[in-house]
Parts: C-alpha cells; structure tokens; sequence
C-alpha cells in the first residue's frame, strides 16, 4: 500500500495534466486562425477602387483618401484621467462616448479590430497620426472614400458604406471597417471596382511593439487595385433627364436598340450622391430610407410596376399577325368602346372603322379587344390561347427579371392560364375575362426597363440585348450574356406595319405634338390608372403618365420608356419628355423649347400632395398645372445650359 | 577490466535516455522562447539558448564527475554535504544578491548561483542517510521530529529568503516519510486539513465547523467498536475550526498581497464575477497570457521556432517557469503530451528502481529524487495551465538556468550511480 500512494498519485497528475490539455488544445475545435491572433497585427493596405467612366469618357467617380482609427479592445491600456482627456480631446469625442464605443468594440470582439472614429478630417489625421504610437490599442487605417466628380445619377452609380457583421459572416474578406459597394453599380461590380486589399501580417511582443515581418513576410500580399470600368450610361443625356424629372416623380429608362446599352437611368425625386460619402453617409441614407412619400431611394426606373397601358397594345398587334388571326387591313368598327356581354370598354372618339395602322395610332380600346379576342379563340380553349399569347409576350422580356446587372429589379407580370385557373377555377372562365389584357391594363405588369427594352426589340425588328450598364471593364472582356441578342418569337416581317402604326401615332395620332423637325420618332403614348388607400378608402389618383418611343424609325438608335407618376395623359409630360431625351441624345441640342419649357415649367408636387391633404381632391379631367416660380426656372434653365461642362 | 565493463553497463540507461530526452528537447524550447530574430549561431553567449548550450555542455561533465565517485562517497558524506548545503543557504544573508526580491543567489563575476537548487540533493541524501540509520524508526515521534527538522531548516532558510516556491519542493519528503513507515493518520491529516484550508477559505469558518461536525458525528455513529470519547470528539472539532481561523488569518494578513491574489482568484473568492474578472486581468497576467499560448497550440502545433505568442515573447519569464507554454504553443497537444508522458514515465522509471534496492540507503534517496520532481513537474505545469494557484518554480530540465539544471542532474545521477552500484551491496 505505502509503495503506491507516489506511483498512483503520480500518474493521476499525468492523465490530468493530459486531460486539461485536451481541454485546452483540442476540445472545442480550435483551430489556429492568425486573424484571431493578437501577437500578430495585420496590416491592411487598401487598393484603389476603380475609377467609373460614362460611355464617352467623361469620369463620374473616383476616390479621396479617408482616415479610420480603429481599436483593438484588448490591447487597450488603462489610461489615467489625463491621458483620457488628452486622447478623447484629439478624437474629439466625449469620454462617455469613449466608453460606450469601447465596450461596443470589446462586445463584437476583444482581439479583432473594429472602427473608433471614423474618417477623420484630413487636421484631425495630421495632428493624430504623430500621437497615435501613445495609445496602445488604438491605430489609424487608411482607406479610400469615394469621390463624386457629378450631382447626377445616385440610382445608376451607388455608393460605399461599412459592411455589416452579416456580411463579414458570410464574406470572410470583409473585416469590420471595411467598405462594400451597397447601391447601383458599386453592388453590382463591387468584385471588379473593390480590387484585393493587401496585407502584412506583423510580430508583435507583449508590448505591443512591431519585432517584424511574421515568418520574414512569406504571407504578406501586396494589394491588386480595382479595376476602373465604363459604364453605358451617357452623362449628359442622364443629366438632362433628371432635370426633366425635377419636381416630379418617375422614371425615364433609355436604351440603344443596337447593343442593350442603357444610355440613362432617371429616377425621380433624385439626390446628390455626394451625401452618401463619408461620416455624414449613415445620417443622409437614413433621411433618404425614412422618406415613405417621396421615396428617393425607390429607383423607379426600374422597380415601379405598372399596368402598361396603351404601348401594351402594339405587342397585341404583332402577336395577331404572328399567330394570323388578323390582316392589318381587316377593320373593326368602334362606337365609343368595345362591347362584351352587358360590359363595356370605353373608348375616345376617332375614325371607325379601324385598321391596324389606325388602331394603333389612335391607340382604339375596341380594335384591340376584337385582336386579342382572336388571339386566345384561335385555340380549343382560353386556357391554350392564354398561354401561347403570355409566351409570345414573354419573349419580349415581360413578366420576368430581366437578369442584368442593375442592383435592383421587378419582374413584371404577364399573366398565363394558371393565372385565371387559380383565380376563377379550372376552364371557369372565358377570354372576355381577361379582355384587359388587350389595351395593357389587367394583369399585365410591367417596369419603366422593361417597356424601354419592349420598344428598343420593336425598333430592332424581332430582337434586344439584355439591357445593361457595364460597358467596359479594363483589361476585361463584359459577360457574354450582354452581347447576344435575344429573339423574339414574332417574324421580322410583321414588325413594319407596327412601326408604321408607331410612326403615325407622333404624325397624326396621340402624339402628334410632340414631333421633332427631321427626326422620325416612332411612339405609344399610355396611361396607368392608380390607386392609393387614404383612410382605409381605395381612392383613385391621377393616372400615371407613360410614354414607350424610339428613334430614328429605322436603325433606331434610343429607344426609351417614360413614366411620369400621376402626370396624367400619356403625352402631357411622359411624351414631351420622350421627344425631348431623344433630340438631345440624337442632336445635342433642343429645338423645340416649347416642350421643354412646359416640362420644367410645370410641378407636379401639388398632385403628390394631395393624398395627404386630408381634403377631397379632384383627378385627371379636374386637375390643373402649377408653375414653379420664374426664378426658380430660370435656375433650371441655367443649369440646363451648364450640363455639358458639368 | 571485465568488472569495469559490467560496472559501466549497469547504469540504468532507461533513466538516462529519458533524461536526455527531456534535456534535448527541453534545449529546443529554450531556443524557440529566447531567441530574438534569426538564429545566427547556436554558441551565442549573448543569448540564453548560447548559455543554455554551455549549462548542458557542464551538465556532461558533472555527471562523469557523479558517476566517477564511488558509491559509498554519497552515503558516507551525506551528513557533511547537508551542512555545505545549509552553510551556503546561510551564507546567502551575507553574501546573497537580490533578484527579483528573492535573496537566493551568489554572484560570480557575471555567473549566478542559486544554493537552494543544490539544498535539495543535499537534504534528500541527508534524510536518506538518517532514515536508513538502523536505529531509526519512523513510526516514532522523536525520529519524525529529527528527520522533520532536516527538511525543517533548508525550507525556513529559503524562505526567508524570499522564495517561497523552492520552500514547497520540502513537501516532497512528505511521499518519502509516508513510504517509510510514517502512520497513516498523518496522510489522513494532512488531506484532511487541505480539504479544510479549501472549505474554510471559500465557505467561511461556519461552514466548515458545521460540516467538520457532521464528519465527526457520522463517523460517531457508524463506528461500533473502538469509539472514541465525546471530549476527544470535541477536542477535534476544536482543533479544526481554529485551525479554519488560522487559515483565513492567514491568508488576510499572513500572504503577502500578490500570494493572497493568486489564491483569490484561483479559488474565485471574489463574489462579483466582473471584480474578480478585473483581478484576473490584472493579476494573473502571466496565466491568461499562457493558457492563450498553450490553446492557441491546437492538435499539433504551430511548429518549432513558428509560436507567434512566443516570438512574440508574449508570456513574461517564458524560457523560464512558464517554459511549458512555449511546449504548448509550438508542438501543439501531441508534444506537450509527450512531455508529461516522459516526466510520469521518469518518475515511475525511478519509483521502481528505488523499490528494487538493497539498501535502504538508495531506496530512501531514490524516493526524495522521485519525490522531488514530482513535485516540481507537478506545481510548474499545474501552474502553467491554471490548474493551481501560481507559485513560481521551475520545470526540471526543461526551465533555463545553470544552477537549476545542475541541481536536478546532481539529483539524478546520484542516484543512477547508487543504482548501478546495488550488486555491490552487501
């Protein structure tokens, strides 16, 4: 017994010890990450974000240097009431500020660095920077801050900010600090702009002091600058579509037919990208965000979804003559609208009976009824025709995300036959159910983007590029998937007669005031009704203002839809403005200040206003124009004339 | 000729290869937690691991010197070593240069001698020598109090001079007196009072006299024949709530602040976890700053001369008591494994030796060897990795400096020569 009590006890301590080595070393997985290790600083050298660049070289984007002090909790000393005051003064913060962001650092994680002060004033660096070696804990991070070089497109270019904790969860590059591209292009090339930061991972000792490279730096990095690109959009076309947006709220999406190339990208209200840049960045977004009326944030080029209205129709045309079920001489007669049933669709006062040429520029609600009718009891069942006209329509890139490179996008709606079975049951219901779809109201959805895409395939004859906005990449080639076109499933043949009917809608049609001297402009003017719930009572608004064009009639080279919220007819302001991109575009220049002077002019706040009222308020027939005050229009006019130089 | 072929087979080269073993891979991590950028030559004086080198080169040529000594030399002058050994203790109060608050070494030209790392050899020969006395008997009180007293002086000397960490080694020969016949009951006291030190530290003295009363009152009861009286009953319930007092005085005003620390927070005394996490922070700076090394070791190891936190000289005194956290970092949970297996496999190696000798002698002294490094391996990598309260002590081969190395080498091949020597016996 005595001989073993040292044996025994001797090789309990052992497997003890091993135990608690075990415990320390193996159990819980641990795995040696020098991220996590504190002996080892990791210095970060961010590349420069790539340069942006409009389709004519002009630069739109660049980058300032912005300063971060970035803090370390656990490195932090305790620092006396001096100390403290001294470093808190040189931060300029409070030292409650002090603390809480201490410990909100230190509750994220005390070996990993989080941001202190950031982007600090190009003095406040200077004096800090000579001080810093003081603070243990505490080091200053230099990282590049975009640079506006113009007010103009915030929807299209986007911004920077601080990556979130979700994203580092997800992104392991990202570390806390670290800036990703969170709106418009910036999101969407964030890989190609961002480039690959460089690191060097540093020994350090107990305190704190540099002893070298870890491992004589064989895992240090240099950093790979971001690669500049050019981006489709035309600057100055994209300036004086948002000047044609001031004071109301809309889209203009404007694409050339021949590549897909999105030329501008309005959305209206707009803001200056310059205040999402930098510290005043979380306080301007959340003003933005916080905007439910207005919606700054709300690209409406490409996120409002609308019915179509009239331009709808033109499709309708050229599904007919594809499926054969009309000639475009076959007239249809209309007596103030389109009977069905006990029902009526009403119509405006025109010549009758129409042919398709007049149909369409007359834009005729019965004409289009009679059509579509044809169309879907062409087939046994309205469930077949149903489909085959939602697939002839779909190939126009309707009813589905157009699947490019825009950080955001709305899908649309073009209903098929599962649409009605699921609303009216199985075969219980007939084409004149879903008459609507004739003239574009119905079911049928669409945005600003998809309508601009519909008329740039109608310009082309039979096809489209997926619409874009990267033009180039340097040292890169752009995704294939931009380059090739896309068919639609109509024959080129039956495309002339519905150019034909577009071109007469601006010669003797809806939109016969709105044509340009020596450009043939091919359009469809349209109206949304809309709706707002004020009170719990769905109230109707004045109808939204559309307008679909392209131009030159052939080889078109814009091809544009306008949408102008509560604007009322189609040519009131959408048409007005289509004409007007389009002779700025093709020419550079204004001829017809007339329009011009009529968009500017008037606001249409007023009208925005009026849900919010609390008063009864009269729509479309019963509404008027505002003016804006001469001064302020004669500021827009002036900054008409300083869009080429800006 | 033949016999002095036999003679020199008949060390216990088991014991001797462990013990380079350790040496060698104990050079490796003083290389690894010393040096201060690249290596430029492994001879370098200026650099612990150069000195280190030299110590080792030393070690070779005391063990000749050991080993070329008969047998008997030990045995006969054990009594005249001790005295040498308490004379140098003594003389460190005149003599003695302070470092780090501690009195306990001598000074020579650049060179440093610690006397109490050569009191331990010398006081285990003593204690072997006196137990082995035939007219000893360590079942007697007066024999108990004579060999106390040997262990008794070196300990009061060395801790008066400020290191109470080399004090606790003299705890060893409490396995020594134990396998030599000291009763039982001195093994059930003394867990006994470590049990109530614990209790009364963290539970307060009422507690603990309930809970002493509740042992004795079982034990009352459950035992029919031999009871002891209720007076003696009392006497010991007595005895142990004073001695309860006498911890908590103790520790209040016995420890100096940084000791009470340590046992403050190794047994959380401090009830606001915020307060005592401060403490840690503060405190225990050097076991937080080892366990992160030792964890951050993983399975295998970030690689030797690869520890970041060791590089980065991250863990203070780290080629020295916390040594083993440089083993952790670097060779991860299979080396460090390693190490605590060839300490255990050692200390048993020497366990069985000591068993199969002849005289009574070598089995004492081969017991204090064994006793001793248990000890040491014990407290430093218990320490090391939190397990005990930090008291500072070095790891046997493994911590750097001369005097400890040649201690436990002295220590050692002494008693690899009276094994080697056992046929000899009469």
């Amino acid at each position: 017994m005595r001989k073993l009590l040292l044996l025994t006890t001797v090789i309990l301590v052992g497997l003890v010890f091993i135990a608690r080595l075990f415990y320390l070393q193996v159990y819980g997985g641990y795995e040696y990450d020098i991220f996590e290790d504190s002996a080892i600083k990791k210095e970060y050298n961010y590349p420069k974000r790539g340069y942006v660049y409009d389709r004519n070289g002009k630069l739109l984007v660049a980058n300032q240097p912005s300063y971060d002090v970035m803090v370390i909790p656990r490195d932090v000393e305790f620092m006396d009431s001096i100390k403290l005051n001294e470093f808190c003064k040189l931060l300029k913060i409070t030292k409650e500020t002090y603390y809480k962001r201490l410990e909100k650092a230190s509750n994220y994680s005390p070996r990993l660095s989080s941001p202190f002060v950031q982007q600090l004033s190009k003095n406040d660096y200077a004096v800090l920077q000579e001080k810093m070696r003081k603070y243990t804990g505490f080091y200053i991070q230099k990282r590049s801050l975009r640079f506006y070089q113009t007010t103009i497109g915030a929807n299209v270019l986007g911004d920077i900010g601080e990556v979130n904790r979700n994203i580092i969860a997800k992104k392991p590059y990202y570390k806390l600090g670290d800036l990703i591209g969170k709106q418009g292009i910036e999101k969407t090339y964030e890989n190609i702009l961002r480039g690959i930061k460089g690191i060097k991972f540093i020994q350090k000792d107990r305190f704190n002091k540099n002893i070298g490279p870890y491992k004589n730096g064989i895992f240090d990095t240099l950093p790979k600058p971001g690669k500049d690109i050019t981006i489709t959009i035309d600057a100055e076309l994209q300036a004086y579509g948002e000047l044609l947006m001031t004071n109301k709220r809309g889209g203009i999406v404007a694409i050339e037919p021949s590549s897909g190339e999105i030329l501008a990208m309005v959305s209206g209200p707009s803001y200056n990208p310059n205040l999402l840049v930098g510290r005043e960045r979380s306080k301007n977004f959340n003003i933005l965000y916080k905007d439910s009326i207005a919606k700054p944030l709300f690209d409406r080029g490409l996120q409002a979804m609308y019915p179509p209205g009239s331009p709808f129709k033109t499709l309708n045309a050229l599904v007919a003559l594809q499926e054969g079920v009309v000639t475009t001489e076959e007239r249809f007669s209309c007596a103030m609208g389109y009977r069905y049933g006990n029902r009526k669709m009403g119509c405006h006062a025109h010549r009758s009976p129409a042919n398709m040429n007049i149909g369409i520029y007359e834009s005729c609600n019965a004409y289009f009824a009679n059509v579509y009718r044809r169309i879907i009891d062409k087939y046994d069942s309205p469930a077949e025709g149903m489909d085959n006209w939602s697939k002839h329509i779909k190939s126009f890139g309707l009813g589905n995300y157009l699947n490019n490179d825009l950080s955001v996008g709305q899908p649309g709606k073009v209903p098929t036959a599962s649409t009605y079975n699921r609303g009216y049951g199985k075969n219980r219901w007939y084409t004149t159910f879903t008459i609507s779809n004739a003239i574009g109201q119905g079911e049928v959805l669409a945005t600003p983007i998809q309508l601009a895409n519909m008329a740039a395939a109608i310009g082309n004859r039979g096809h489209y590029y997926t619409p874009h906005i990267i033009k180039e990449i340097e040292g890169d080639t752009i995704p294939s998937k931009f380059t090739t076109p896309k068919y639609t499933t109509i024959d080129k043949r039956h495309f002339e007669p519905v150019v034909q009917g577009m071109f007469d809608v601006y010669n003797k049609g809806t939109a016969d005031m709105l044509q340009v001297k020596g450009i043939e402009i091919c359009g469809k003017t349209g109206t949304a009704e809309n709706f707002a719930i004020i009170d719990s009572v769905k109230t109707q608004l004045t109808d939204h203002s559309i307008f679909v064009a392209f131009a030159p009639k052939d080889n078109p080279k814009i091809a544009l839809a306008v949408f102008v919220e509560n604007g009322y007819f189609g040519s009131r302001f959408a048409g007005r403005m289509a004409s007007l991109m389009i002779e700025y575009y093709l020419r550079g220049e204004i001829t017809r200040k007339d329009m011009e002077n009529f968009v500017l002019r008037y606001s249409l706040e007023h009208e925005y206003q009026k849900p919010f009222s609390n008063e009864p308020f009269g729509i479309n027939r019963q509404t008027t124009l505002e003016a804006i005050d001469e001064k302020e229009f004669q500021k827009l006019l002036q900054l008409k004339a300083e869009i080429p130089k800006s | 000729m033949l016999r002095e072929n036999q003679r020199r087979f008949k060390f216990d080269w088991i014991t001797i290869i462990l013990f380079l073993l350790l040496i060698g891979f104990g050079y490796l991590n003083i290389l690894s937690a010393s040096h201060v950028g690249d290596v430029t030559s492994y001879f370098d004086t200026s650099q612990l691991y150069g000195k280190q080198l030299i110590f080792i080169g030393l070690t070779l040529i005391l063990i000749i010197l050991i080993l070329s000594f008969e047998a008997k030399f030990y045995e006969r002058f054990a009594s005249i070593i001790y005295i040498v050994a308490i004379l140098a203790l003594l003389g460190l109060f005149l003599f003695g240069k302070d470092v780090n608050g501690a009195r306990s070494w001598y000074g020579i030209g650049s060179m440093t001698i610690q006397p109490s790392e050569f009191a331990k050899f010398a006081t285990a020969l003593a204690v072997a020598k006196y137990i082995s006395d035939l007219q000893t008997n360590m079942q007697t009180l007066k024999d108990q109090i004579r060999v106390a007293a040997i262990i008794f002086i070196p300990a009061l000397l060395i801790l008066l001079q400020n290191d109470a960490g080399s004090t606790m080694v003299y705890l060893a020969f409490f396995f020594v007196f134990y396998r030599e016949g000291l009763q039982q009951i001195y093994l059930i006291v003394a867990l006994s009072l470590i049990v109530l030190a614990v209790l009364s530290l963290k539970y307060g003295i009422a507690i603990t006299a309930i809970v002493v009363t509740l042992v004795l009152a079982i034990r009352y009861f459950f035992r029919k024949k031999k009871r002891a009286s209720i007076p003696q009953y009392i006497l010991v319930l007595l005895l142990a709530v004073s001695f309860s007092y006498g911890v908590k005085l103790f520790y209040q005003h016995g420890l100096k602040t940084h000791q009470q620390n340590r046992i403050t927070i190794f047994l959380r005394l401090e009830k606001d976890p915020v307060k005592l996490e401060q403490m840690r922070k503060r405190e225990a700076y050097n076991l937080i700053q080892s366990e992160q090394a030792i964890s951050s070791g993983g399975l295998t190891g970030k690689g030797f001369l690869q520890g970041t936190r060791t590089t980065g000289k991250f863990v203070p005194e780290q080629e020295t008591d916390y040594i083993f956290s440089t083993v952790g970092e670097e060779w991860g949970f299979l080396g460090s494994s390693t190490v605590i297996i060839l300490f255990v496999l050692l200390i048993i190696r020497i366990l069985y030796l000591a068993e199969a000798q002849k005289s009574q002698f070598s089995r004492v002294y081969g017991y204090g060897v064994a006793s001793i490094l248990f000890i040491h391996f014990t407290v430093n990598i218990g320490m090391v990795m939190g397990l005990i309260p930090t008291v500072g002590i070095p790891l046997p081969f493994f911590s750097y400096g001369g005097s400890g190395l040649w201690g436990f080498t002295i220590l050692l091949f002494i008693f690899i020569k009276l094994d080697s020597n056992k046929i000899n016996e009469w």
